[in-house]
């Protein structure tokens, strides 16, 4: 934790009533903890984005190329006409502020400008003065703004003060997704160079390398063998996990977290578990080792570059079909974005479980399936034999994640099987999950140390809901099937709810799952002990 | 100062007509042209702007889905929040075009004690839109029995149904009361909510104000001044059958009701009032969540430079190699 000054009694002075300055004023102050820092040069240059350079949000120079003004004015005459969303939502917006309050960064910092509706205006408004009669004839009542070096900051701290997740599109009455204005807003800024690093680095590590984190083959492969190991260790059964296999039937492609972090790592040995018991005939690759797209965060080009791998190495290792495991906005750009940009996926086959002879329609033409779906199949046909007891430490919630509930409706599968792994399971309250749920406020490339502040105001929606649970049924564990919330998600608890942890859906299934062959397992996979866990529990 | 100057302008406009009613070289101007130029207007801008959106490419399927997806056959799906089919995608349309679904979940956060966020229930801005998009839809409708002989019987039917209650005489009209309650909230909302009035624009009062002379002009002829029903007719028969006359029983009234709505339908292109088109074109709420079941084509797909295989293998060949990991080309 970085800034421990920062007391939640002090957080939470937050102050509803707007400011007398009129928003038009495009001022603000990078003020440390609420921003992110600019990416470096190097990852534009090995992207070959426009204008690299040293440069900070907070320096008054932001050294941006001569003719800056009309790049982005191009830019934005271009997505006019090339996506029907970014037109249509600077036209028909009404100001009718149901979105207000449904943002998690204006809930947990009253800065209107976190109002979903005005977080649109600062670009609506640079609209209405270069592409609307009204703003180029009476620019003062249309409220149509000149584009200026400081509107320019101002839409890189708001854009990047948005976790594009949703949220108030369920509200809006015509459907209006800020996730769309700021990723075009972020496109545009990414024209003349003024992006963070916390996107572009992953971008240039998952471009060179094949995952965000820049883990090299080498690497890949030493991480996977030991959990292997760690799994033989702790369960007494050596798994396989074939690495690059041709000709397997499945391709597995997983998070880079899960096999770098905690508490992502457990979750992989639950998938590792499960595709072992079954016996699944697949393989993961050292190419496509990651599942996440940064791209997301920068611009429609880069997902696209950074997706195209997948469907790619599926072909060149002649699998039948591909299995995504738990990661959030990987699931957004998998499921809405993938075939569109890289398909068709022809050369592969319809999904089908070989061990339950289910055929997974939903997939039909992308050919990928998430995890959830495949396990709470196996479930739902008994072909996993499991011991929900070995998870009676735990007092489980679910947290949806923002991608999978309000850009796929993944709601149900991760319920299920968490209601078969788990005896105790308790759903938080109605307006703060499924299609409702809060972000974990460090989702799109915000999840960084700089930006604590602000992700911890942004994530308090989110733990407040958590806190709901912990106190009224004694929740202590929040699973979760996202990367990012796996790792920003224990921090924020910390800080507002103290006493509860974090784990994906499959590391719970890991803990239940009773393989064939297992010797006694007195732990889970954390490798806290179950027996203690449970007399810590009771006493 | 947004909702002063809306109102200043509203005001400025209604008194022009109602004056101008009363010049004889102008009741021409307001009687006749100037409604014509502001159909021409609308409809010209209407389509223009509609044609502009609809020409504009949907690259991705970017469905808001507020429900569980079709997937197992044992997992009971959204067919309405979530639909894959376009059964289920009209369906939900209809919802938020006719009832505005959306609108319908609003909750208020309200955070207590600076420590506990709690949502509560939030229907009255649901309420007030319904209230004052139906009424004005029916009162449109309404207004029809001015505009064709012989009324149709559908237009009578409406309007009996609307004074149900046979108050007075005339008759009382509901949606003549609902529509100023409507949009008397609408205005109360935007001047009182703080975050409302903040994001408020000259756009979004002047409408209002706009639609309130409208009302209550129309609301003063049928009540107070007992506005000559045949002299209403004779102008806008005249009007549709473009055969125009001015009857001199006009009152400046008229005018005034005429001009407002004229300025409302000549500026209706150009204003946020396009969302009753533009609702049905927002790809997040037309498009079916079937994005795994059926590929969605982007138009303008354009290539990008990737890192291909190849590449990747020969920059880290030796890495390859030394993990024991297979390579393509040995």
């Amino acid at each position: 934790m970085a800034d421990q000054a920062l007391k939640p009694e002090q957080l939470l002075q937050i102050d509803y009533r707007p400011p007398q300055k009129d928003w038009r004023d495009p001022k603000v102050e990078f003020r440390k903890g609420v921003f992110c820092y600019s990416a470096l040069a190097k990852n534009l240059e090995y992207l070959g984005l426009p204008n690299p350079r040293k440069w900070q949000p907070h320096d008054e120079d932001w050294k941006l190329p001569s003719n800056w003004k009309e790049i982005i004015l191009e830019g934005m005459r271009e997505r006019l006409e090339k996506y029907r969303s970014f037109r249509l939502f600077m036209d028909i917006c009404v100001r009718c502020g149901a979105c207000a309050d449904k943002c998690h960064f204006y809930l947990g910092s009253g800065d209107p400008k976190n109002m979903p509706v005005l977080r649109a205006e600062l670009i609506r408004s640079v609209y209405r003065r270069y592409f609307t009669p009204a703003g180029r004839l009476f620019p003062n009542l249309a409220a149509a703004r000149e584009l200026t070096v400081d509107v320019l900051k101002e839409w890189f701290y708001y854009f990047y003060q948005c976790t594009e997740c949703r949220r108030c599109s369920v509200f809006c009455p015509y459907g209006i997704d800020t996730a769309e204005v700021t990723m075009i807003g972020r496109e545009l800024l990414n024209l003349v160079g003024c992006n963070i690093n916390w996107v572009l680095e992953p971008a240039a590590n998952c471009f060179r390398t094949g995952n965000h984190l820049g883990v090299q083959p080498h690497g890949f492969k030493d991480s996977i063998d030991f959990a292997v190991d760690e799994l033989a260790e702790i369960t007494g059964v050596r798994v396989e996990a074939p690495i690059m296999k041709k000709g397997a039937e499945v391709l597995l492609v997983v998070p880079s977290a899960d096999y770098f972090g905690t508490p992502h790592y457990y979750s992989l040995l639950g998938y590792l578990m499960i595709l072992h018991e079954i016996g699944l005939d697949y393989t993961l690759s050292a190419f496509v080792s990651e599942g996440g797209n940064f791209g997301l965060f920068n611009s429609h080009e880069m997902i696209k570059r950074l997706n195209a791998k997948m469907y790619a190495e599926a072909k060149r290792l002649k699998v039948k079909w591909i299995l995504g495991a738990e990661c959030g906005h990987m699931w957004r750009v998998l499921h809405q974005y993938m075939d569109t940009m890289n398909g068709p996926a022809d050369f592969l086959e319809v999904p089908l479980s070989p061990i339950t002879g289910t055929r997974f329609e939903n997939a039909r033409s992308t050919k990928m399936i998430h995890i959830c779906e495949f396990t709470a199949d196996l479930i739902y046909h008994k072909k996993l034999k499991l011991d929900p007891s070995r998870n009676d430490h735990w007092n489980v919630t679910f947290h949806d994640s923002c991608n999978p509930s309000r850009a796929m409706g993944l709601l149900e599968e991760p319920r299920y099987i968490l209601r078969n792994v788990c005896n105790q399971f308790h759903d938080m309250p109605e307006n703060t999950i499924r299609e409702q749920t809060f972000c974990c406020g460090s989702g799109s490339g915000l999840g960084t140390d700089e930006n604590l502040e602000m992700r911890l105001r942004g994530g308090f929606p989110r733990a407040n809901a958590v806190k709901y649970v912990r106190d009224k049924h004694g929740v202590n564990l929040l699973a979760c099937i996202c990367a990012i919330d796996k790792a920003v998600l224990p921090p924020l608890l910390e800080y507002w709810v103290p006493g509860v942890d974090v784990a994906g859906v499959h590391e719970l299934v890991g803990n239940a799952l009773v393989m064939k062959g297992e010797k006694e397992r007195p732990t889970d996979l954390r490798g806290t002990p179950l027996k203690m866990k449970e007399a810590a529990a009771h006493a | 100062m947004n909702a002063l100057s809306s109102l200043v302008l509203a005001v400025i406009l209604a008194a022009l007509a109602y004056m101008g009613g009363q010049i004889d070289g102008l009741r021409l101007l307001f009687g006749v042209i100037v409604p014509y130029a502001a159909i021409l207007i609308f409809l010209g801008g209407l389509c223009y702007q509609v044609i502009l959106w609809a020409q504009t490419p949907v690259p991705f399927r970017i469905t808001t889905t507020s429900g569980q997806q079709k997937s197992l056959p044992w997992i009971k799906a959204g067919w309405l929040e979530s639909p894959w089919t376009t059964l289920g995608v009209i369906a939900r349309m209809t919802l938020e075009v006719l009832l505005f679904r959306s609108l319908f979940r609003n909750t208020r956060a309200d955070l207590r004690a600076r420590s506990r966020l709690v949502y509560g229930e939030e229907k009255f801005l649901w309420l007030a839109a319904l209230a004052f998009h139906w009424s004005f839809l029916t009162i449109f409708l309404r207004h029809l029995r001015f505009f064709m002989e012989p009324v149709p019987a559908f237009t009578n039917a409406l309007a009996m149904l609307d004074g149900f209650f046979q108050i007075g005489a005339p008759v009382l009209y509901g949606t003549d009361v609902i529509i100023v309650l409507g949009l008397g909230y609408l205005l109360w909302r935007r001047l009182g909510d703080p975050q409302v009035r903040y994001v408020s624009l000259f756009a979004d009062y002047f409408p209002l104000f706009l639609l309130l002379g409208l009302v209550l002009s129309g609301i003063l002829m049928r009540y107070f001044t007992r506005i000559d029903a045949m002299a209403v007719k004779q102008l806008a028969m005249g009007l549709v059958t473009f055969s125009p006359v001015v009857p001199k029983e006009a009152t400046p009234l008229l005018f005034m009701h005429l001009f407002l709505l004229s300025v409302l339908v000549a500026y209706f292109p150009f204003s946020k009032l396009m969302h009753m088109a533009g609702v049905f074109l927002s790809p997040t709420r037309n498009l079916a969540n079937n994005n795994r079941m059926v590929r969605h084509i982007n138009p303008w797909n354009a290539p990008v430079k990737v890192h291909t295989y190849e590449e990747w293998e020969e920059e880290f060949r030796d890495k390859i190699e030394a993990a024991g990991l297979p390579l393509e080309r040995k």
